[in-house]
């Protein structure tokens, strides 16, 4: 099929960035939307046009690496990620608009990039459980119900990307905090510093200027791995019993 | 101690020519004694370090996967002060993450027999005897260590409804040791290490660099004294000075271009390393996973992996009759249909190793008998062909046996992931797969303390070659990673370190100087070649070499002719290279660029390394040598050693380097899953 692409091109953080026009041939409908990006920086390549830089990495949706605005949606029509979504979910003579994610606590780096460090910083402030190397006690000396135990890994299986963030109108990462707040808090090993840690976390949050959460629904609507919008429930009412307990 | 097998004598010498002969190499550090007891008495053994001092020793880790990420995690609660570097942008997206199946631990939590000698038996007779006892005694022993840590972390292991873990099975074993977390094992393990990790991060004890590219070794008097990075956003050349320097930079699959390793994988760290002195070993053990997603087409930048877990219940087969198999699957009735791995391996059926499994997929494709799709293929002669390069993988009676719902709980993600990828719904038809690269067994020669033969440089996980021999047994790979990472290396650096802190070096230093110029005129190079070909086209065409002549199957002719092929694209390379953009900032065609060209010179040694190897082994089939049957055939006699691999300077013979493989614990059998 023959696509029209729109792309977002900023040379660096404090360049000033526009959309690009180009128009791509042949693309088959087994490509990924990276692939079918690949061929198009090969061309760019040969006619002496710098590529379009995008992040990618496992290409198989684990890494939470790569990351778009399709057409305005976070990852694209479906739900999946950028590199799981295939170009038969488009058809010829298609318009494809491409750019990076929004949001102000994720900086542009230079084209379709974008700096996600505030996940790591929020995990550096509580996202754990303190358990020092060689000391644990036996796997099993500690059993854990079943459902609490696939709760804990659903949520679990978040993989960073910050499609929650760029879907959100108000830039919350409520989605991502909620899922972490949750898998660990679901689990007997993280009861302790279960008050401790949705404080600290949230407290990151807000410094590094992500928005408030409105209820408005879109992360979990643009998640690709399907967390559920209860975990910001569970994340309020967490934070909840911390401040009361005064924390 | 007794030793079960003699030193080998090689007598043939394929490679000659292509190599020079070095002294022989001895592990100075393998331990002796009782097999059971090695490890604990070295650990006992090695000095320690007063906490005091440990804030005064600076520890660098190339590597945020299960390897680096436990080792920077560990060694930052012990005290050091450490510096972790990693290309992504943020250390949780290490290659480690994508591994599905699980991980391997002798807990016997099913009292199916299992225990530490059964898993040290089973890995040394999996990798075919070609890795070393000790080492491997080892990562049995701490292995139910690693499921307690994991667990402690938080780590949401799959359980029963009891409330205690739950276990499978896994390629290649027969008894259930396996932990895992749904088709998502090496997420969740890596998540665990990644917010220990981080909690190090905010403790102060480790200092992360993400978006960072190693690309030098900084060796000064003698002993690794630091690296040299690009910043990848600001295109800065930095340097990094410490007392020892980690390598958990993770495996080089993707010398072969398509491979299920994530894209960025690479060898640059070891390779590097390598022309400065540190030895290479084994370099062409290379696993090809049987249960892959087809290639579809050129446009392939990735082939992905289906874990080997739907070996469990899903079987294996392929038509009878060639002419089949255009049909649809569902068309071809019960007696026209070759379960052959069932036919062949009967007492381990469709759960035979890996090696096995991918070789047998090969033969009946080879045969005429594959399905799916036919695409176009390079034979050796150079001449064009059709070939269907499929085998189904089919759940019919598992979904009649267990239930549909069944099948889903335990392998929904896979199902899904296999839909979406080739449009095709596995719960209606059965699945195609394909053997593809998945994981190196080869790496950075290291001794029993992870140490490479340059004082001061350790290697761990995926880019060491120490612990899996000629083959890799699922769930065997995450086992390593964290083993290493959270209970050898801490313990072995630890000796290291107890003659530190060493004397201060500073950027003035003439190590440091030459190092850092090097890398400045290598990145100023690629840029100004300005030829023709992007650094993906020299890469995909390296591919297509490799997997040809040095694939699944090996001969002496092919592989004669794949070096000379890779020698000219070498030439090549340094010629018609086309990276636009500039140094100083993002620049992905640059980084491309500089991977591809080690991985072009790892290539030519590999395929040296395999045509040294006039034997069958694991992931090394060499057709020369081979039985009746067609099984792999060892030659025990003459190839019992890990051959490890020197740099022999630019465009000159490397040096090879045998180091004996004497077992006493173990007695060296043909291996036969018949
Ligand atoms: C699809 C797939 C499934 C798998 N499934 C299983 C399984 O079920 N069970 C199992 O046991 N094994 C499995 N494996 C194998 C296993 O995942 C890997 O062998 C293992 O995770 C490697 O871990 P590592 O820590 O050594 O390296 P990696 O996780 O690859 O980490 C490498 C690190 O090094 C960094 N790095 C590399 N080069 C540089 C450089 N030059 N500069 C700076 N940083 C650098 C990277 O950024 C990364 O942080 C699987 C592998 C694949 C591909
Ligand atoms: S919650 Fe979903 S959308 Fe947000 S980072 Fe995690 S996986 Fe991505
Ligand atoms: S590249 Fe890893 S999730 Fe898409």
């Amino acid at each position: 099929m023959n696509l029209t692409l729109n792309i977002w091109r900023q040379a660096n953080a404090n360049a000033k960035g526009a959309m690009h026009r180009y128009s791509l041939e042949g693309v088959s409908e087994d490509m990924s939307f990276l692939e079918m990006l690949d061929v198009l920086n090969e061309q760019l390549n040969a006619k002496g046009e710098e590529p379009v830089a995008f992040d990618s990495d496992c290409r198989e949706g684990i890494c939470g690496m790569c990351g778009l605005m399709i057409n305005g949606q976070a990852h694209g029509p479906e739900v999946t990620t950028t590199c799981q979504l295939h170009m038969r979910s488009f058809k010829d003579g298609d318009e494809i608009t491409i750019e990076p994610w929004r949001a102000d606590p994720f900086p542009v780096v230079k084209d379709l990039v974008v700096d996600r460090s505030a996940f790591d910083r929020m995990i550096q402030n509580g996202g754990f459980i303190s358990a020092n190397t060689g000391s644990a006690p036996d796997a099993h000396a500690a059993p854990v119900e079943k459902k609490l135990a696939d709760l804990a890994f659903d949520v679990a299986t978040c993989i960073g990307c910050g499609a929650c963030v760029a879907a959100c109108p108000n830039g919350s990462a409520s989605l991502f905090l909620g899922a972490k707040i949750t898998h660990l808090g679901s689990l007997p090993q993280g009861q302790p510093e279960r008050d401790t840690r949705v404080v600290s976390m949230v407290g990151q949050h807000d410094a590094e200027g992500f928005g408030g959460c409105t209820n408005i629904g879109e992360c979990a609507a643009a998640c690709p791995k399907e967390i559920p919008l209860d975990v910001i429930s569970r994340l309020n009412k967490d934070l909840r019993t911390a401040m009361a307990k005064g924390y | 101690m007794v030793p079960t097998n003699q030193p080998s004598v090689q007598t043939s010498d394929d490679a000659a020519g292509y190599y020079t002969l070095g002294a022989p190499l001895v592990d100075e550090l393998a331990p002796t004694g009782p097999i059971n007891t090695r490890w604990q008495r070295r650990k006992f053994e090695n000095r320690l370090v007063n906490p005091a001092n440990r804030r005064k020793l600076d520890v660098i880790i190339v590597g945020t996967g299960l390897a680096g990420g436990a080792a920077a995690a560990t060694l930052g609660e012990a005290g050091y002060n450490v510096k972790s570097f990693c290309y992504q942008d943020s250390p949780r997206r290490a290659h480690s993450i994508a591994a599905q199946g699980g991980i391997n631990a002798a807990k016997n939590y099913k009292e199916d027999g299992d225990s530490v000698e059964r898993l040290f038996y089973d890995t040394v007779k999996g990798g075919d005897y070609r890795s070393r006892e000790s080492n491997v005694y080892r990562l049995a022993e701490v292995s139910a260590n690693i499921i307690d840590q994991c667990v402690a972390q938080g780590v949401p292991f799959a359980r029963e409804y009891g409330g205690l873990l739950d276990n499978r099975s896994f390629g290649g074993v027969q008894v259930s040791r396996t932990f895992y977390a749904r088709g998502q094992t090496g997420q969740q393990l890596l998540i665990g290490a990644y917010q220990a990790m981080e909690r190090q991060v905010a403790a102060g004890t480790v200092t992360q660099y993400t978006r960072h590219e190693m690309l030098e070794v900084i060796i000064a008097d003698g002993r690794a004294r630091g690296i040299v990075t690009r910043d990848m956003v600001t295109g800065a050349i930095e340097t990094h000075l410490a007392d020892v320097v980690v390598l958990a930079s993770g495996g080089y699959g993707n010398v072969y271009f398509l491979s299920t390793n994530a894209m960025g994988s690479n060898v640059t760290a070891a390779w590097r390393a390598h022309r400065k002195g540190a030895y290479m070993a084994n370099p062409c053990y290379t696993q090809i996973h049987p249960t892959c997603i087809p290639v579809t087409g050129d446009h392939q930048s990735k082939l992905t992996l289906m874990s080997e877990s739907l070996r469990n219940d899903g079987r294996i087969w392929v038509p009878k009759k060639a002419e089949d198999c255009g049909k649809d699957p569902r068309d071809i009735p019960e007696e026209d249909r070759d379960y052959y791995l069932e036919r062949i391996y009967p007492s381990f059926g469709n759960l035979v190793p890996r090696d096995i499994a991918s070789r047998q997929a090969k033969n009946m494709c080879d045969e005429g008998r594959g399905v799916g799709p036919a695409v176009k293929e390079v034979q050796p002669d150079g001449t064009e062909k059709m070939m269907r390069r499929g085998v189904y993988l089919d759940f019919a009676d598992a979904i009649a046996r267990m239930g549909r719902e069944a099948v889903e709980t335990k392998y929904g993600n896979l199902f899904d992931m296999y839909a979406r990828i080739t449009g095709e719904d596995p719960y209606v038809t059965p699945m195609r797969i394909y053997p593809a690269v998945h994981y190196v067994m080869g790496g950075l020669w290291v001794d029993y303390h992870l140490q490479t033969n340059i004082t001061g440089l350790f290697c761990s996980g995926e880019a060491n070659f120490s612990d899996h021999g000629a083959n890799r047994l699922g769930a065997s790979a995450l086992m390593q990673g964290l083993a290493d990472g959270y209970f050898v290396l801490p313990n072995t650096i630890r000796e290291y370190l107890a003659d530190g802190p060493f004397e201060k070096i500073d950027e003035s230093h003439p190590a440091v100087v030459e190092a850092k110029t090097a890398v400045e005129e290598r990145i100023a190079k690629f840029l100004s070649i300005q030829g023709e070909r992007s650094a993906d086209s020299f890469h995909k065409q390296l591919g297509q070499i490799m997997w040809e002549y040095c694939g699944m199957e090996r001969t002496e002719e092919g592989l004669k002719k794949a070096i000379g092929l890779i020698r000219d694209l070498k030439a090549e390379f340094w010629t018609n290279l086309k990276v636009l953009g500039t140094a100083d900032s993002l620049n992905q065609s640059l980084e491309k660029a500089g991977r591809t060209i080690d991985f072009i010179e790892l290539g030519e040694l590999m395929c040296i390394d395999a045509l040294n190897r006039r034997e069958s082994c694991g992931g090394h089939f060499r057709a020369e040598s081979q039985t009746e049957d067609g099984e792999a055939l060892r030659h025990d006699d003459e190839f019992a050693y890990v051959a490890a691999w020197e740099f022999g300077g630019e465009d000159a013979n490397p040096i090879l380097h045998k180091e004996d493989l004497i077992y006493t614990a173990i007695e060296m059998k043909q291996r036969s899953y018949k």
